[in-house]
């Protein structure tokens, strides 16, 4: 099973590598082939673009390097344990696909409620290599399909960023984009998640579009309809795409430069894609009905307005006459707009936005009504660090290639303009949205940097051309001449150029190496194998999770359902393939509730809402032991919260102390009592976990905790790994006989 | 040879007793250990112990504090039942101890429990695992100045005459009870929670638990109907479990013995106790109201193999067969309130099985139009009857993508638009295109 995770399997990138290998070969022996300049830039520019191909694939393959071939985190089982299905049981299997191992007692139409597109990607790429005699398992292929689409991504910024500047800023745009960590993060190998794919489709989309835009062609549109298609199909990020690209037109519509390309191209993009995007069962008529599109509608039907008035203007040549059918038809088209509008919302045809969508507009929206998206880590405000961490230069070269971009004005600098802009806006409401805004950051630096190093070298140049003019040859390399120039006379502005030529190579460096580093250090662990370094300097792996959820597939009877916090929903049923009552999927807001309700009541009531959801099996994650701070403690507060926000029982305020969130002595009695803390704090008074500090000392949040004799009623442990990350417990069936507790009698 | 000979005889004369023991098959108890203070309970409770042995039971008579006492060998049980007709044993012999007595009412089988004043905390243990609160006070008795049991001299009214029975054919039998019950011991008290326990035969409203030699200085903790006198516990794995504040109810004196209740005129001649305990052992050995639920069988109309998920709205047809311990065979078992659940965290279907009166209960329901884990249960629990308790788990899903119906009337003018759209726009494209 390891063995073969050292070797990257022979995924299409392994035919590039044939390719380029070519290409760098008769690199090397450029003198010897008489080519023109215009084929030496060729052959260049393609060698560049294969060794860039190269690069983005395998800087994500640290983590295939340090631990093994695996899936990471939570959502990319879920998406694994779909492909495997789709490859063993055909698509139409996996389209009418009822999973009762998840989210009992409801179940859930899987082929409904997902984004399919990742899902057959990775299957027609382990088809294909089937049928081409490769005998790859169908993880390999999941675990690569995120870095061979970031490949691909490299060869679309490429194509973008030589149609919004030229090729130079194509070339270092997809060179930033390969090892830009804001992507990284999203797909290095093992990521399997829509991110990976969907990225891809989103660049692939936007340059398809603008292609069609500038050219006129319905035969682009029509394909940045099916990029569009496919960007539907992978990822919920579609609706960025179809707010941004009305957003555009009716920009272009405004300032002017609105022109029947525009028209051609968004008509065809927009009519076509509609009707793709609902082949999707997950979108279906959500794409005419629901709020987030509607801004794509209005602004269709607009641009037939605005065609319609022009026509009738050709006609009419009475200005007079046009005035007031303008005011007429506009006034209509308002009223009209308007009724329909609020006939729809009013009847619910046209559903509202979302709470997501709302979380988007207005970053305190979750915080204050939606705790289950506030829980996510990856919905948090972004921090000014993370910025830093995941851009690096690009964040100063940003500014710069904004400037440019507006210093020569053109339909298509507009758009990058824009993405560049709403797409930072979404980046700093929400986390994961770094990633949407990387291939704008990444191509508008690229601008930047290609435009300013142009500028630089060509100073250079012009300079060693005047004054070497009178020897009358063309210098070969710039770099030779400048010295010539150097010696004879130095001009003041040729230093600077070349001191600030210096300066760029020296940024640029310094972003490769940062890259390189955020992505080994930060980037490249599956978070399903935690490391640590021990007491001796050496590396420490703890597989605690597996070892739980292998335990959980050998030892329990098939049909056995387990309670967890949603969070670990989607390993337990991929990897211990049992059933879950609540899992990542987070559709059903009261079913979570009810779980965190449970987590958060005393033994007793917990036991009752158990019995009712049929739990033979709790499974706690805890990190007291190890240290490892996202453990359920830790996330506790925030069952009680979403609890709280379904059952108003469940009370914040009663769990925390003085407003302070405490296990040790002074904590709340119902902290004390409750079952998540009971579960996770069980025998763990007798245990000491660090020298020199008493037992019971826990070392993720480096307290002694308050109840060291936690005695348990009706559950019993069943199972806790080697390093107590995981602990299983087994919900007794209700006692055989009915027991009398005794009460001190009053005499 | 000889030797030969021996073993085979052992082994044979053991064939019987292998045969007859406890099983689901045969679930009426076969063998049975007697633990009692004194072998003289032996002659002083005869009758009833004859009554068994005439029923085919088994009767193993120990002291209880012999000391080879047990009641496991090699992890299998040696009995069916265990009577402890020992109040004031304060320890049991061998290997035995209250832990012992539970587990073996855990493991299914069954224990009649008596007590008397004399009830050694060692009972008052057991019965309280059991759910059952004997008067804590170790002197007290059951008192009734209204209903006690007239006799010649004017005792103090310890020795009750009660007719407070019941009303459950499964645990008394079919006849009834004519004469009262002689009770002479403690009470005891079921606690609210305990939704187990059955009381069979109730103290009358007037009747309280104190020491009958001191006087009353505070008043009884327990008084009236509250107290019970003998009860009955059928555990959740159907062990059943006799509670009787009174040795001497089971006795050959009290058996024989007339009775008049106070209070009114009727003298019977023989009391009511050897009938109410012979009644009683039968329902607490499985004799009686033992059901057993076979061949659960779920399918879609007009198939015969059980599918592994329904689809919503699916006709589906169910069917259990219910039978009832007769002591001697299995016999079909009639009712009109059997109920079917189809359960997804509350019922959504909740129907009566019909039966043909041979056993079968079936019905045909439409499963509802919400899909999901759904679950088959049968909760079926009746005073006195062993409570059965099924449940099949089943998914049911929506629809597949082609199982819709492909061409519906009321979509024909979309069609027709869709169609005359797309001819419209052919023809319109080859007018504009050649026709200028």
């Amino acid at each position: 099973m390891s063995g073969s995770a050292n070797q990257p399997s022979p995924t299409p990138s392994a035919a590039a590598n044939v390719s380029t290998g070519d290409s760098l070969f008769s690199g090397l022996s450029l003198k010897n082939l008489k080519l023109k300049t215009k084929q030496q830039e060729v052959l260049i520019r393609v060698s560049i673009l294969g060794l860039v191909y190269i690069l983005a694939f395998i800087t994500r393959l640290f983590s295939v390097l340090r631990y093994e071939s695996m899936i990471h985190e939570f959502d990319p089982y879920f998406n694994y344990r779909t492909t495997l299905y789709l490859t063993e049981k055909g698509f139409y299997e996996f389209w009418n696909w009822f999973d009762s191992e998840s989210w009992y007692p409801l179940g859930r139409i899987i082929g409904g409620t997902l984004y399919p597109g990742l899902m057959v990607t990775a299957s027609l790429i382990y088809w294909t290599l089937r049928f081409l005699r490769f005998a790859v398992h169908i993880r390999e292929v999941c675990v690569l399909t995120a870095p061979f689409f970031a490949s691909n991504t490299t060869i679309v910024a490429y194509f973008f960023g030589k149609e919004i500047w030229d090729s130079g800023a194509g070339l270092v745009a997809a060179a930033l984009i390969a090892i830009c960590p804001g992507y990284i993060s999203r797909s290095v190998a093992g990521s399997y998640d829509n991110e990976g794919v969907a990225i891809f489709a989103l660049v692939l989309t936007f340059y398809l579009f603008v292609k069609a835009v500038n050219t006129g062609s319905l035969s682009w549109s029509l394909a940045s309809a099916f990029g569009y298609f496919y960007m539907v199909s992978a990822w919920g990020g579609y609706v960025f795409i179809i707010n941004l690209i009305p957003l555009y037109v009716l920009v272009l519509l405004i300032t002017g430069r609105f022109s029947m390309r525009s028209y051609i191209a968004y008509n065809c993009m927009y009519v076509l894609g509609s009707l793709l995007a609902m082949q999707i069962q997950f979108v279906g008529f959500q794409h005419v009905q629901s709020g987030e599109h509607m801004a794509a509608m209005g602004v269709f039907f607009l641009m037939q307005v605005v065609y319609f008035l022009g026509w009738v203007k050709h006609l009419l040549s009475d200005t007079k006459l046009f005035q007031f059918f303008l005011r007429f038809t506009v006034t209509c088209s308002i009223g009209v707009g308007a009724l329909a509008l609020g006939a729809g919302m009013a009847s619910g045809y046209i559903s509202p936005w979302t709470g997501r969508f709302y979380s988007l507009l207005d970053p305190t929206y979750a915080k204050d009504f939606i705790p289950i998206i506030a829980s996510v880590s990856e919905h948090q405000p972004t921090a000014w660090s993370s910025f830093m961490f995941d851009f690096h230069i690009l964040l100063i070269l940003f500014p710069a290639g904004l400037y440019f971009c507006f210093k020569k004005l053109s339909d298509t600098t507009i758009f990058i303009v824009m993405y560049g802009l709403t797409s930072m806006y979404f980046a700093s409401v929400m986390v994961r949205l770094i990633l949407v805004a990387t291939p704008a950051m990444c191509l508008i630096s690229a601008i930047a940097v290609s435009a300013t190093i142009k500028n630089l070298t060509s100073l250079i140049r012009t300079k060693s051309r005047s004054l070497l003019s009178g020897s009358g040859k063309t210098s070969g390399s710039s770099k030779g001449s400048s010295k010539n120039s150097l010696d004879q006379s130095p001009p003041f502005g040729k230093n600077v150029a070349i001191a600030l030529l210096v300066g760029a190579f020296y940024l640029l460096s310094r972003y490769a190496l940062h890259c390189t580093w955020v992505t080994s250090e930060a980037y490249s662990s599956p978070s399903i194998v935690l490391a640590a370094r021990g007491a001796n300097g050496g590396r420490v792996i703890f597989d605690d999770y597996r070892e739980a959820y292998f335990w959980l597939r050998q030892n329990t009877p098939p049909d056995a359902k387990v309670m967890s916090w949603w969070d670990y929903g989607y390993q337990i049923t991929a990897m211990g393939n049992r059933t879950v009552i609540v899992d990542n999927n987070t559709w059903n807001n009261t079913h979570i509730a009810t779980v965190g309700r449970a987590m958060a009541s005393d033994e007793g009531e917990a036991y009752e809402i158990m019995r009712s959801l049929d739990v033979d099996y709790v499974l706690v994650v805890f990190g007291g032991v190890t240290g490892y701070s996202s453990d359920d403690i830790n996330k506790f507060l925030w069952m009680v919260r979403i609890g709280g926000g379904v059952y108003p029982v469940i009370k914040e305020s009663d769990y925390l102390v003085n407003g302070e969130y405490r296990i040790d002595q002074g904590a709340a009695p119902k902290m004390l009592n409750s079952l998540m803390y009971k579960l996770c704090y069980y025998r763990f008074g007798e245990l000491t976990t660090e020298y020199s500090k008493p037992p019971g000392y826990d070392r993720a949040r480096g307290v002694e905790i308050g109840n060291k004799n936690v005695q348990l009623e009706h559950l019993e442990e069943a199972f806790t790994t080697s390093n107590w990350i995981v602990r299983i417990y087994k919900v007794k069936p209700p006692s055989n006989r009915p027991k009398v507790i005794k009460r001190p009698r009053i005499m | 040879m000889a030797k030969n000979l021996v073993i085979f005889l052992t082994l044979i004369s053991f064939l019987p007793l292998l045969c007859n023991s406890f099983s689901s098959e045969n679930p009426s108890d076969r063998k049975i250990l007697v633990l009692v203070d004194d072998l003289g309970i032996k002659s002083s409770h005869s009758i009833f112990f004859k009554s068994l042995q005439t029923r085919g039971f088994e009767l193993d008579f120990k002291l209880a504090d012999d000391p080879k006492l047990t009641l496991k060998r090699y992890g299998t049980y040696l009995y069916d039942g265990l009577v402890l007709f020992s109040p004031s044993t304060k320890r049991l012999g061998g290997s035995l101890d209250s832990a012992a007595v539970l587990e073996f009412v855990d493991a299914g089988h069954d224990l009649i429990l008596t007590a008397d004043s004399s009830a050694s905390d060692l009972i008052r243990d057991i019965a309280t695992e059991c759910g059952v609160d004997f008067d804590e006070d170790s002197e007290a008795m059951v008192i009734d100045h209204t209903s006690y049991a007239v006799s010649a001299t004017d005792g103090d009214h310890t020795l009750i005459a009660s007719d407070d029975f019941i009303k459950s054919d499964v645990i008394l039998g079919s006849k009834k009870i004519e004469a009262p019950v002689l009770f002479q011991g403690i009470g005891h008290s079921l606690s609210s929670a305990n939704s187990l326990g059955i009381k069979v035969l109730s103290a009358s409203p007037a009747a309280y638990s104190a020491n009958p030699n001191a006087k009353l200085s505070n008043p009884p903790s327990l008084t009236g109907a509250a107290i019970s006198l003998v009860s009955v516990v059928q555990a959740r794995n159907n062990a059943r479990v006799v509670i009787s504040g009174s040795l001497d109810l089971f006795s050959n004196r009290l058996f024989k013995s007339a009775v008049q209740k106070a209070g009114t005129s009727i003298k019977h001649e023989k009391s009511g106790n050897e009938q109410f305990a012979t009644e009683l052992s039968k329902w607490v050995f499985h004799e009686r109201g033992h059901l057993k639920a076979v061949n659960v069988r779920h399918h879609r109309v007009g198939e015969t193999d059980e599918p592994a998920i329904y689809r919503i709205n699916d006709e589906v047809e169910y069917s259990v067969e219910i039978y009832e311990w007769s002591g001697t065979s299995w016999v079909p078992y009639n009712s009109n309130d059997v109920q079917l659940q189809f359960y997804m965290m509350s019922p959504y279907v909740l129907k009566n099985l019909s039966t043909d009166k041979k056993g079968l209960y079936s019905t045909i329901f439409k499963v509802p139009d919400v899909y999901g884990v759904f679950q088959f249960k049968v909760e079926y629990q009746r005073l006195g009857f062993t409570s059965l308790s099924l449940s099949k788990q089943i998914p049911v899903r929506p629809y597949r993508h082609n199982e819709y119906e492909r061409f519906i009337p009321t979509a024909f003018p979309y069609y027709g638009a869709s169609f005359s759209t797309m001819a419209g726009f052919f023809v319109f494209t080859i007018v504009y295109l050649y026709h200028k």
